[in-house]
């Protein structure tokens, strides 16, 4: 089983510092805070985007806005990291609205991991870095 | 309009895989000193100078003061490993445009002495590339990458790992006859697949080595050309890329090679048959056979394939390939591939390899390679040579 490596939730001091590159992105991690994965959805073209950004980059509109993922994706491909301590489950999934996004998978047997496997949304909550939106299996 | 031609007249790897008494701008200086003596020239010809990431300060402005170059024409395009290739399609259209006549690419770094696990440690991210903070958290390492693309070729194409060992297998049979070469052993393929696993996907001897070193390109007008001793090898045709990451609609089987290929084979006016020796970058064995079907030489998904009936074995297949040993065994300096790729192309076209695996009548080459990382986008760049 991979575990959380620390469950402390990141003061809003940490926050602010380590969202002051991307200012236009903050609401993503604000609902990440909250436990929701957000998609920046575009709405001339009706299709979302991975990663969020304020350029559609499938039709180049600026009309875009927040919406709220299902969380249910699919592996696209997996590799473990067999020398890292212990071996973690780098993965790209497909979400079910559409994007692929890099990310890892945890909470599970990384030996019985394989591509076209059903996933679910959780957030590694810490103290020094943002909740970043990561899977587990269905 | 057809332009005049740019020639390479002046090639130069260096000969060191670990330099720890060098510095980076050392190594520079030493490349393109080999280089322009090659082409029979001094540093006083050299009036148009292109450089990469890897050059002190990561622009032309540094190295062309140590070396005191009386300039006309800089040029610092950075796409990874494949920027080499592109300065050679960069310096050929200065030298058409009338703006230098005699063009420099210099590579050179020294990861090896510097300890750098390339492909293992996580990669380090930068926080004004707006993709860092939804890749860093991941611990992306080369090699995991790498894997993901291995797992999903196997997984849509039916690609072995066995099929994959072929190109570790025949790198080390040429760098066998390559003095210079970091790994001189003939490998198996059942030594390929009792290495340990890195990532999965990925075995250790999939993996290219990590070296010291560098290289540099001398490209000159054709009357310069004509005027030295040197086999006349013309840039025939160049294409580039960036292949995105889609917006997130990811494609993770295919390569720019597709693109920078296709508009590379079309301006030198000829198909991926008529390629007599081939230097296809290599990382890991994996980005060997996505390139080698997206360049066209097999159809894709059938690369696994191609490469296990022995194709790249110079004197046994249909696509002599990396003779030097390429990343895989000889030499992978600065991390970068395109400028050890565009070195073994011209001695082919010279017939300058080792007599071992020298191509006979090789009359038409191609030097193709990525920069940065696919799937998380990356650059590409072709050039197809031919000798007169």
């Amino acid at each position: 089983m991979t575990t959380p490596m620390t469950m402390s939730a990141i003061s809003d001091e940490t926050f602010r510092s380590l969202t002051a590159a991307a200012p236009e992105i903050r609401p993503f991690w604000e609902a990440a805070r909250r436990g929701k994965l957000l998609l920046a959805h575009c709405t001339a073209c009706d299709r979302p985007h991975w990663f969020p950004r304020v350029v559609c980059p499938l039709c180049s509109s600026r009309d875009i806005e927040w919406r709220e993922a299902s969380g249910r994706g699919t592996v696209y491909s997996v590799s473990v990291a067999r020398r890292a301590t212990p071996p973690y489950a780098l993965a790209y999934v497909t979400l079910d609205e559409g994007p692929t996004m890099l990310t890892n998978i945890v909470d599970c047997d990384v030996d019985g991991i394989v591509i076209g496997q059903k996933v679910k949304v959780v957030f590694m909550e810490r103290a020094d870095a943002l909740p970043a939106p990561m899977f587990t299996p269905l | 309009m057809h332009l005049p031609s740019a020639y390479v007249t002046g090639a130069f790897e260096h000969p060191t895989r670990h330099a720890p008494d060098k510095s980076i701008a050392q190594l520079h200086a030493e490349c393109a000193l080999g280089a322009v003596a090659d082409a029979g020239l001094s540093l006083g010809d050299i009036d148009g100078y292109f450089c990469a990431g890897d050059t002190p300060g990561a622009s032309p402005l540094y190295m062309a003061d140590y070396l005191n170059l009386k300039l006309r024409w800089l040029d610092g395009t950075e796409s990874g490993g494949c920027s080499y290739l592109m300065h050679v399609a960069h310096a050929a259209a200065a030298i058409a445009a009338g703006q230098c006549n005699v063009a420099l690419i210099t590579l050179s770094g020294r990861p090896r002495s510097e300890g750098q696990a390339t492909g293992t440690a996580p990669r380090a991210g930068n926080s004004s590339q707006a993709d860092e903070p939804f890749e860093t958290p991941y611990r992306p390492t080369i090699a995991g990458m790498y894997g993901m693309f291995a797992r999903r070729h196997m997984h849509e194409f039916g690609t072995t790992a066995e099929q994959l060992a072929w190109v570790k297998v025949s790198a080390s049979r040429h760098a066998q006859h390559n003095a210079n070469a970091l790994l001189r052993n003939v490998v198996t393929v059942e030594d390929v697949l009792a290495s340990p696993v890195v990532c999965d996907g990925i075995r250790r001897l999939d993996c290219c080595v990590i070296t010291d070193g560098g290289g540099a390109a001398i490209l000159t007008r054709p009357e310069i050309a004509r005027s030295l001793k040197r086999p006349l090898v013309r840039v025939a045709g160049t294409g580039h890329t960036m292949h995105t990451q889609g917006g997130g609609y990811v494609d993770a089987v295919r390569t720019g090679a597709a693109a920078s290929g296709a508009a590379a084979f079309a301006e030198a006016g000829v198909t991926p048959q008529d390629i007599k020796y081939a230097s296809v970058y290599d990382n890991f064995t994996i980005m060997v056979v996505m390139q080698l079907e997206d360049l066209g030489f097999c159809p894709k998904g059938q690369g696994g394939r191609f490469v296990a009936e022995g194709n790249l074995i110079s004197g046994v297949g249909r696509l002599p390939w990396n003779t030097d040993g390429g990343g895989l065994c000889n030499n992978h300096p600065a991390n970068r591939g395109g400028m050890t790729k565009l070195i073994e192309a011209v001695r082919q076209l010279r017939g300058e390899a080792h007599p071992a695996v020298q191509v006979k009548n090789c009359d038409i080459a191609l030097a193709a390679g990525p920069g940065r990382v696919v799937g998380s986008g990356h650059g590409h760049a072709t050039a197809v040579l031919v000798r007169e």
